[in-house]
């Protein structure tokens, strides 16, 4: 508003330009309805759930989560402003990412009040468990009568004991996280690998060149591993750089003995031993909600009406 | 010796994994390949649901012997298209797969408008328990389609874009991939739904 009012005093072109963008932007936001904000276990945008049954939802949602992993999650919204619920809910499963990664183990319960529409999004990591068959039985036995009676709260809880029920035991909670560390400690080895030889390379040109580059490069790796090293730990790493690039090059150039390995081995276990503790833990918080893990979702699931 | 092999490896390597695109293009194409898998097993998916589809439907509207044999037909219509290894990059086979589905597409949506008439097969739960696969697959389908036109699109794009393109026509010799079109019929899958 406030360019708006400034650009009217510049001239009409401008105002105009400013009126042009503004409907622009209005026509954008209203060819699809936005995702609503993922806040909790339980979304109530269409204030259908009284204040106990959320709490009641929460409580087991988050207990459920703890044991099995796999996260279920309530949307409701006033309206789909015209949008089909299958495209929209594939849409909130994108953006909101519920379930562990690699796991696909979340589910979505969407609810349309105005439409007295309904949809379970099912992740692909359950669909062996909770098919498409089940979902719609769930939506058309379960949910679907006492959403007839305008009784929602029993509608939730009962819908959310039976997706509960029909997914219990298919994953559990894993103790360590050991793929992430993986992925990072084999990024780290061609580091070392493509830093390797570029100081065997600057090394061949000169030894000096390559000490410095050494150590430049062993501190500057280490910051990129994730490491936060200290002044001390930093001159320690430039030291230890400078030696391996001063010593590398001369391993390989003593007469075509091919003795690279034994060199490069001391140094990949260094970083090996170090770099246990992988940045971006996504689950630090205690008990609230921890957001959407990561899930992938494929269009399994079943809507319904009532 | 061993130190010119060094400079000219490092080259090579240094080239190639920074601005000349090798490495994008092959991620964009084998995400191009995993989406079309799911493409092909959600048809597919469609495809075995048939049959108890038809059988369920037989016995309530018998009546229907033409709907019902033009479902089959599409159905074995759909199992004479070979699924050639390089059909996302064959624009006539990806139209004739195309094709052929959305003539079961059009064949199905036929047959659930005939249903309509037969309020005891509606309420059959059999008859219940296929439409939510169904309506299921339907969904999977599109959803697959769209996510494939999607990774299609980022493929294609960095197949033209200047030193990609170059990259290429020099080493790589890919092709552009298809993308669904929307077509009559195809596009409008048939749309189950239960009052």
């Amino acid at each position: 508003m406030i360019r708006l009012q400034r650009s009217v005093h510049r001239g009409p072109c401008a105002s105009l330009l400013a009126l042009f963008t503004l409907a622009l932007l209005c026509t954008c936001s209203a060819h699809a309805l936005d995702v609503p904000k993922l806040r909790g276990y339980v979304n109530d945008y269409a204030d259908m759930i009284s204040p106990s049954a959320k709490t009641e939802l929460e409580k087991e949602l988050r207990s459920f989560e703890k044991t099995d992993s796999t996260q279920i999650v309530i949307l409701t919204i006033p309206s789909l402003e015209g949008e089909v619920m299958e495209e929209f809910s594939i849409r909130v499963a994108e953006a909101w990412k519920i379930g562990q990664k690699g796991k696909d183990n979340g589910i979505i319960f969407i609810v349309a009040k105005q439409e007295r529409k309904m949809r379970i999004e099912v992740g692909r990591g359950l669909e062996g468990r909770l098919t498409d068959l089940m979902a719609g039985r769930i939506v058309d036995l379960v949910v679907k009568p006492r959403f007839k009676r305008e009784d929602f709260d029993g509608g939730f809880v009962a819908g959310v004991s039976s997706l509960i029920d029909a997914t219990r035991g298919e994953f559990k909670v894993d103790v360590t996280q050991r793929p992430a560390r993986q992925e990072k400690s084999s990024q780290l080895l061609t580091f070392l690998i493509f830093g390797g030889i570029i100081l065997l390379i600057l090394g061949s040109m000169s030894r000096i060149l390559g000490g410095a580059a050494g150590a430049v490069a062993l501190p500057a790796m280490a910051h990129f591993a994730g490491f936060s090293p200290g002044l001390g730990a930093v001159v320690v790493l430039a030291l230890l750089g400078f030696g391996a690039g001063l010593l590398l090059p001369l391993l390989f150039s003593a007469g075509g003995h091919y003795r690279g390995g034994g060199g490069f081995s001391p140094g990949g276990g260094f970083f090996g031993t170090g770099s246990s503790p992988g940045g971006g833990d996504f689950s630090g918080g205690g008990s609230d909600f921890g957001g959407g893990g990561g899930g992938d979702f494929g269009g399994g699931g079943a809507s319904g009406d009532w | 010796m061993i130190r010119q092999v060094f400079y000219l490896f490092s080259l090579v390597v240094l080239f190639t994994v920074s601005g000349c695109g090798y490495n994008t293009m092959q991620a964009n194409e084998e995400a191009v390949k995993a989406a079309w898998g799911d493409v092909e097993a959600s048809y597919q998916r469609r495809n075995d649901l048939i049959p108890n589809l038809v059988e369920v439907v037989k016995g309530y509207a018998k009546h229907e012997r033409e709907t019902l044999s033009a479902v089959t037909e599409a159905r074995a219509k759909v199992g004479t298209v070979q699924i050639a290894k390089n059909i996302t990059d064959d624009p006539t086979a990806f139209a004739k797969f195309q094709e052929a589905q959305g003539a079961m597409s059009s064949a199905l949506s036929r047959l659930m408008v005939v249903v309509e008439r037969y309020p005891d097969l509606k309420a059959n739960q059999n008859f219940q328990d296929l439409q939510h696969q169904l309506e299921g697959t339907e969904n999977r389908i599109n959803v697959a389609r769209t996510r494939y036109n999607k990774a299609v699109e980022v493929f294609n794009t960095s197949l033209r874009v200047f030193p990609n393109s170059l990259t290429n026509s020099l080493l790589l010799h890919l092709k552009l991939k298809e993308p669904f079109k929307a077509e009559a019929g195809a596009e409008k899958a048939p749309k189950v739904q239960f009052p």
